[in-house]
Formats: structure tokens, sequence, C-alpha cells
């Protein structure tokens, strides 16, 4: 029996050292500067954005851009398919981001027409043919998904990288919510959101497109020579003149692009023969390849340089460029960096939607984290007071638990890494109140037992095993609505659902096996039939 | 100390006065909800709002009339902070980059209406649009009924089922009870209310199982004991367990009511009285359905749970 309760007490001790240098320790180290092993510092308990300071942002990827994407893609192929094939058709136009029609198939060219049409497109597109030689293609609906899937994934990955190259620490970047296509980013310590945002939502799609005609004022200016129809397989992009020409500009370009942001191997800052701030990029070899077909074929004409779809400009090609280039017009030297940076990063597969977005100041977090700290520290005291002038001598074991819990609380909340915040703290002082609970429930049965006139160890015996049942019906209800929570929360509630969790599973341990260990200890030295303890 | 020696009150025989005073409560909370309305958050109802840290003590009047319109202004925190939140209901368009528009708006407004000096990045903003305040107001009511759900399962498989629905009617009780009053002091719904509320779920059935607990255990030890008499003696017996946790809860509350800042004010006031709700719904309500639900059953414990709990067999009667 004595044996046994050493045992027990160098259990305890061993655990509420190892959590107290786990949890408690670091933070005094970061107060105070006390010496700590690195790995030991690493492991300090962290805080979430609301009281670290930092910016919350929940975006949602216009998955439909994608498929977008894909099907102008898709229907540009086949009209060159059947001209290659010399197959005549109407127009060939989008319905929606997932279909496009195809009108006026000669009736005798039908079934090469179909032929063609089901070669290139059956993998993706059902084809349903209509009146007059008319069909109409749409994207099979596990591609769409499979497509819109693939493009948050992207969308992620892309977020990711500039998120990791813009330096912040430990950020999360994460999908979000029930529908598909949202995803969040948290960046602790950070405080310029707009920079973020235009640093994580811009789209950063590099075209180089060969100039068909242009700069001109307006759009009809440009069409003029065309009879106001834009020409197959040409497209009008607008932006900034050449030659200090302020005011937008329009260009007929070739809808194709000779390189994209993909064939991209590096975008640096760098400064144009103006001394102005400018971006230089480099061709990956494949990239190095294309650009030099195109350019060598199209010297003394102009090549667009097109970044979201607006022409940056559209100098003149002198000769064959292979794997360098730059990007001028009038950026200041930050945003020639973080062009750089999204260049380099990749170009995101869809344009972006803020849905949600909060910004805490470092200086709201400090007052955040000093205000939990006073409430923690205020409640703590009023509970052992109450709970020491209630049960007497009882009542510091009952303190004792309580003081374990919290430790432990702490040592495990850093020791997974979970992130302590604002509710998190609330999470903290109820488990303070509530976990005092089991206490009570044992003090309370014990008291009753007493009253029955049996012996105290034995009171204490039947007390504990009595209501360990009621202990684990309440804990097992407490863990359901906390796990709901975790579910339901984002951030700072998931740390209150975290927080809540975990003291109720080490309140079992402390409550329990401690308390219980530390009236064994009171009734050590006395004879079993002792009828008396203070509580 | 005892704060109730052997204390034997006939809680049970004022069932239907409590069942009466609760239903009147409630139903004064839906009319309230309903005539007042539940204010929602930006959260819950999408808008725009941003924290401005002034030079000098600022003038709240003069921004209110300033911004005018819709624009709630008010001191953040502490007074000497001179911090001041100012809340639209409006979020800018979610597509582009310009849903923080309504906050460029605010601050301009400010810098030309001359209200006083501050500094023009805001201490803090929250912007949440419409997509993810619908998104936010329908999770925040399915992971009550989930959790209400999941409770009700766990009792019903470890008591009667009787008892669950005490505890669900106990505990739906208590929820109105808080929505009442964040109603009557307009408290905006926020994420931390509404996990104030569901902490708040946790508590009560919390409170209520101890009781049910021991009105399993005295079935076995008072066979020849009407069910009333067993519950009155179980409610009995936990009295002063109840009030000391809801004592030591309170205190805790309390302190985070006063010193947790103003982001925990609602989640605190929800705790506070949810509590003060969920001790007196534990005591007169949760028992007094299982009674009424019971009536004409043989009283007698699940076979389940008496095979988990072996019977001690000298059990005291309680006085």
């Amino acid at each position: 029996m004595i044996k046994n309760l050493r045992w027990k007490i160098v259990t305890i001790l061993v655990v509420f050292v190892v959590f107290l240098g786990l949890g408690v320790y670091p933070l005094l180290v970061q107060r105070y500067n006390l010496p700590a092993p690195e790995w030991l510092k690493s492991k300090q308990l962290k805080l979430g954005l609301d009281l670290k300071g930092g910016v919350h942002l929940v975006m949602r990827v216009e998955t439909s851009d994608a498929l977008r994407t894909f099907t102008t893609t898709s229907s540009d192929q086949l009209r060159e398919g059947l001209r290659t094939a010399g197959v005549n058709t109407g127009a060939i136009t989008l319905d929606s981001e997932k279909s496009f029609k195809v009108e006026g198939v000669p009736g005798d060219r039908d079934a090469e027409f179909r032929r063609i049409a089901d070669e290139q497109l059956s993998e993706n597109y059902a084809r349903s043919p209509g009146t007059n030689g008319s069909h109409t293609f749409t994207m099979k609906p596990d591609v769409e998904s499979d497509m819109r899937e693939q493009t948050v994934v992207q969308a992620l990955e892309t977020i990711d990288r500039r998120v990791n190259a813009l330096g912040v620490t430990e950020p999360n970047i994460s999908r979000y919510g029930q529908s598909h296509d949202q995803i969040m980013v948290q960046l602790p310590g950070v405080s310029d959101t707009s920079r973020a945002k235009e640093i994580i939502g811009k789209t950063a799609l590099l075209e180089l497109k060969i100039v068909e005609s242009g700069p001109a004022p307006t759009q009809e200016a440009l069409l003029q020579a065309h009879g106001g129809q834009v020409p197959q397989g040409q497209e009008v992009v607008s932006g900034a003149g050449g030659g200090g020409d302020s005011g937008t500009m329009f260009y007929l370009v070739r809808r194709v692009a000779g390189v994209t942001g993909a064939d991209l191997r590096g975008a640096s800052p760098t400064i144009d023969e103006n001394n102005r701030p400018a971006v230089r990029f480099l061709l990956t070899g494949d990239g190095a390849r294309k650009f030099g077909k195109v350019t060598s074929e199209n010297i003394n004409r102009q090549l667009a340089i097109i970044l979201d779809g607006r022409v940056q400009s559209a100098p003149n090609i002198e000769s064959r460029i292979t794997d360098e280039g730059r990007i001028t017009g009038s950026f200041t030297s930050d945003e020639v960096n973080d062009l750089g940076l999204v260049l380099r990063s990749g170009a995101l597969p869809a344009s972006m939607s803020y849905l949600e977005e909060r910004t805490v100041g470092p200086s709201l977090g400090a007052e955040s984290v000093r205000a939990g700290v006073l409430a923690s520290l205020a409640g703590l005291a009023l509970v052992v007071l109450f709970l020491l002038a209630y049960y007497k001598l009882s009542g510091i074991n009952a303190v004792v638990a309580m003081i374990f819990n919290l430790v432990i609380l702490l040592g495990l909340m850093a020791y997974l890494g979970a992130a302590m915040t604002l509710p998190g703290i609330a999470g903290f002082i109820l488990t303070m109140g509530m976990g005092v609970d089991s206490n009570v429930l044992i003090f309370e049965r014990i008291k009753e037992e007493l009253a029955a006139q049996r012996p105290a160890r034995a009171a204490i015996n039947a007390s504990f095993s009595r209501v360990f049942l009621t202990l684990l019906d309440t804990h097992v209800t407490s863990l359901i609505a906390a796990a709901l929570l975790f579910q339901f929360g984002t951030g700072p509630i998931r740390g209150f659902a975290t927080t809540l969790t975990i003291g109720l599973l080490t309140n079992l341990f402390t409550s329990i096996f401690v308390s219980k260990t530390l009236f064994e200890l009171a009734l050590m030295r006395r004879p079993a039939t002792s009828k008396t303890i203070s509580i | 100390m005892q704060i109730f020696n052997k204390s034997n009150f006939d809680f049970v025989r004022w069932r239907w006065h409590a069942l009466a005073l609760s239903t009147l409560v409630v139903l004064a909370g839906v009319v309230m909800i309903a005539t007042r309305g539940l204010q929602k958050g930006v959260d819950f109802e999408g808008g725009t709002i941003v924290i401005v840290k002034f030079n000098e003590t600022p003038d709240l009047n003069r921004i209110t009339s300033a911004l005018g319109g819709d624009a709630v202004v008010q001191q953040y925190g502490d007074a000497d902070n001179r911090d001041v939140m100012i809340r639209v209901r409006r979020a800018g368009a979610e597509t582009g980059g310009n849903l923080s528009s309504e906050v460029d708006r605010i601050i301009s407004t400010l810098k030309s209406s001359g209200v006083g000096a501050f500094n023009a990045t805001p201490v803090g903003t929250e912007i949440v649009g419409p997509v993810v305040g619908e998104q936010l107001r329908r999770q925040g009511i399915w992971a009550t009924i989930f959790a209400l759900a999941g409770i009700l399962g766990y009792i019903a498989l470890r008591f009667q089922f009787s008892f669950a629905v005490g505890a669900v009617v106990a505990t739906l009780h208590d929820l109105m009870v808080c929505l009442a009053f964040l109603a009557f002091f307009r408290y905006d719904m926020t994420l931390n209310v509404v996990a104030g509320l569901l902490t708040i779920t946790g508590y009560s059935v919390n409170d209520t199982i101890v009781i049910f607990d021991r009105v399993r255990e005295n079935m076995r030890s008072m066979r020849r004991d009407n069910l009333a008499t067993i519950v009155n003696t179980a409610v009995n017996q936990t009295l002063s367990r109840t009030i000391i946790t809801a004592g030591t809860t309170l205190l805790s509350v309390i302190a985070l009511y006063l010193f947790g800042g103003e982001v925990l004010e609602g989640f605190a006031f929800t705790m506070l009285v949810g509590i003060v709700s969920g001790t007196y719904s534990t005591v007169f309500i949760a028992s007094a359905i299982a009674i009424i639900l019971q009536r004409g059953k043989p009283t007698k414990g699940q076979p389940a749970a008496a095979a988990a709990a072996p019977v001690r067999p000298s059990k005291r009667r309680a006085s």
C-alpha cells in the first residue's frame, strides 16, 4: 500500500514536471529571458491570429474561369481541326463555361464533322445534334467536377508557394467550408492586408502574343479595317499605350499565345533603359525554343506582353529572342518585387473572390492577451479562495488537482502545437470552474459516506469508484458538444473547442488519479478505522 | 461547512409550478425574439467592422453623425486605448478585390470630416461577405441541432429514453432563456456567442446527468418507493454539488465577464445566463419531465446501466 502510493506520487510528480517544462516554462523564458534549449523554444505554446495579430482571408476560387478557358481552347482546336480537314461550318460560339455550339454544318459533310468532333472531344464533351446542322457540346459532369477540383488544388498550391515566398512564419492555407471551392489563408504577424491580398489573389497570368494590328485609341477604330468584326483566331486586348501615351489603347492580337507564364523559369526585378523598375523573366528550355520560333517568324512586328488580360507593353521584335525578356510599365519598385514573386510562383488557374477578411493589428492582439491573462488570474484566485473556504484542507486537494489540470492542459497544447486563442483562454478559465466539478462530486459523496458513519478510508474508496461512472457520463456529453464546436468553428472557436476537449480529458486524470492519491497520502499514517477528515 | 445539510426540499411537488413558470419565461422569450429580433452580428449577417485608434479621446457622437446612415459607433475596450469600433451592415462586392471597399470609405469619410486625428491603418477589421455569413449561420444552427441530438442519443443509450427527453427539454429551455436575454440586452449574435450557447448545451446536460445518475442508483436501493420520491431524493442528495459547481463556474465566468475584454463579453454574458438557468432547469425541469414521461411505466434501472455499475449492497436510504 505504502509502496504503491510512493509510485503513484512519483508518477504524478514526473507528469507534473514534464508538462510544467513543456507548457509553462517556455512562457516564462520568453518573458524573463531565461535560458532554454532551442527545441523547447520551438515547442512554445502557439498563439492564434486573434492574439498574435495577423490576417485571415476566406476566398472562393472561381472555378468556372478554368472551365471557360478549357472550353474556349477546345472549341478553338475543333475549329482548327475542321479547317485543316476542309469542313466549313458556321459560327462556333460559347454558350456557357462548359458548353459551346457549332452551327451550319453542311449536310454532305456531317459524317466527316462527327468523326473529327468525336475524335477530338468525345473524351471530355457530350455532343447533341440540333436542327439545321447545329451541334451542342457539353462538358461531361465527371470531367467538370474533376476539373473544378483540380483548379482548387492548383490554386491552393500556388497560394502556398506565394505565401512561402513572402516569408510568413507558420501560415495556414487550407480548404474551407462545405462548399468545395473555398480556401482559407491565415497569415500570423502580417498587418498589411491589401498587399497580402494583392499577392495572394493576383492571377498573374503572363501571355506573350503577336500583335496583328494596333494600338488604336478605341475598339471601333481598331476593327475598322476588319469590317467591325474580330477576325477568326484573334482577340482584342486593352492596355497601356506605347511611347508615353497615357490612356487605354486597344490591340488586336493572336488568340493563341506564343509563350505563357507556364514557360517561365524565373522572374526578378530589374530596371529598364529609362532606369524605371521592370521585371526580367527567364524561360525554360522548351519555352525558349517556342519563343525563338515565334520571334524569328515575326521580326519587325509587335509583341504584346499581357499580364492578367491587360497589355503591359508591346515592344517591337527586332531580332530572334530565345530565353529572356522584360516586362516594363509604370511600376514602383515594390510592385516590381511583388510581380516577380507572383510570376515565379506561377499563375493561379482561376480568379479569386474574397468572401471574408479579418485583420487583427498587433496592438489589439496584445490587448486581448492582457485581458485574457488578467481574467485567468482573477478566475483562478476566486475559485481557489472559494474551494479553500468551503472544503478547508480537502480544498487544498481540489486546488492542487485544478492547478495540475491547468498545467497539463498548457503543456499538452504546446506539445500538440494547438494554438491558444482568445476563446481558448475562455475555455481555459471554464476548465477551472467546471473542472472543479469532478472534485466537488467526489467530495460531496465523501461527506455523505462519512455522515453514514463509514470509516474515512472506506468512504473515500467508495466515493471514487461510484462517482467515476457519473464523471464518465458527464465528460462524454461535454465531449460531444466540444466535438461539434470544433466542427462548426474556424480559428478562434476551434481554439476554444481544443482547449475544452483537452481540459476535459486531463481533468479525468487529475480529479481521479491525482486527487485520490492526495487523499491516500493524507490518510497514510492514520488507522484504517479513522472517521474524520477535513472536508 | 455545509450549504445544505441533509436538505430535504420537496422539489418534485413544485414541478407543475416550475413547468408553468418556465413555459411563461420561454414564451416571453419567444415573443421578445419575435418582436425585437435577435441582433445578428457581422459573422452571421455579413457586414464590415473597423476598429480605429484615435490620438485624442474621440467624440463618439461626432463620429456617428460624420458617418451617418446606419453606422454603429462604439468605444472599443478600455477608454484609455481610445479605440473606436465602427460597424456597418454592408460589405463590398465579393468578386474582384473589393470586399474591403467599406473600410476605405469609412476611413476616408473620417479623414475628411475632421473628427480628430487617428491612425490611418485600422487596429482591426472584420469583413464578412453574404456568402460566408449565410454559411456560418447554417453551420451554427446545425452544430446546435447535432449537439442536442448527439447528447439525446448518448443519454438514451445510458439511461431510459424519457430521461434523455427530460435532459434535452431542459437544455432547450436553457438555450431559449439565453436567447431571450441576449435579445433583451441587445447583444449581437457572434461566433463567440454561439460558442457560448454550445458550451451551455454541454454544461446544462452535465448538470442533469449528475442527478439522473443518482436517480438510477436510487432506483436500485429504494425499490419500494415511487419514482417521484426517488427523484426528489436524488435532487436533494446532489443539491450541494449542483450549487457549488454552479458557484465555481459562475465565479470563473464573472472573472471572464469583468476582465476578459470586449471580444469575450457576449460569450461571458451567455454563460452567466446559461449557468443560472441551467442550474434551475436541472433541479426543476429535467426531473419533472422524466417523471411525467415515466408515469405508468415500471421504475427500474436499465439493464445495460446496471451491468456497468456494480450495485453496492448497503446503500443508505437518504433522509
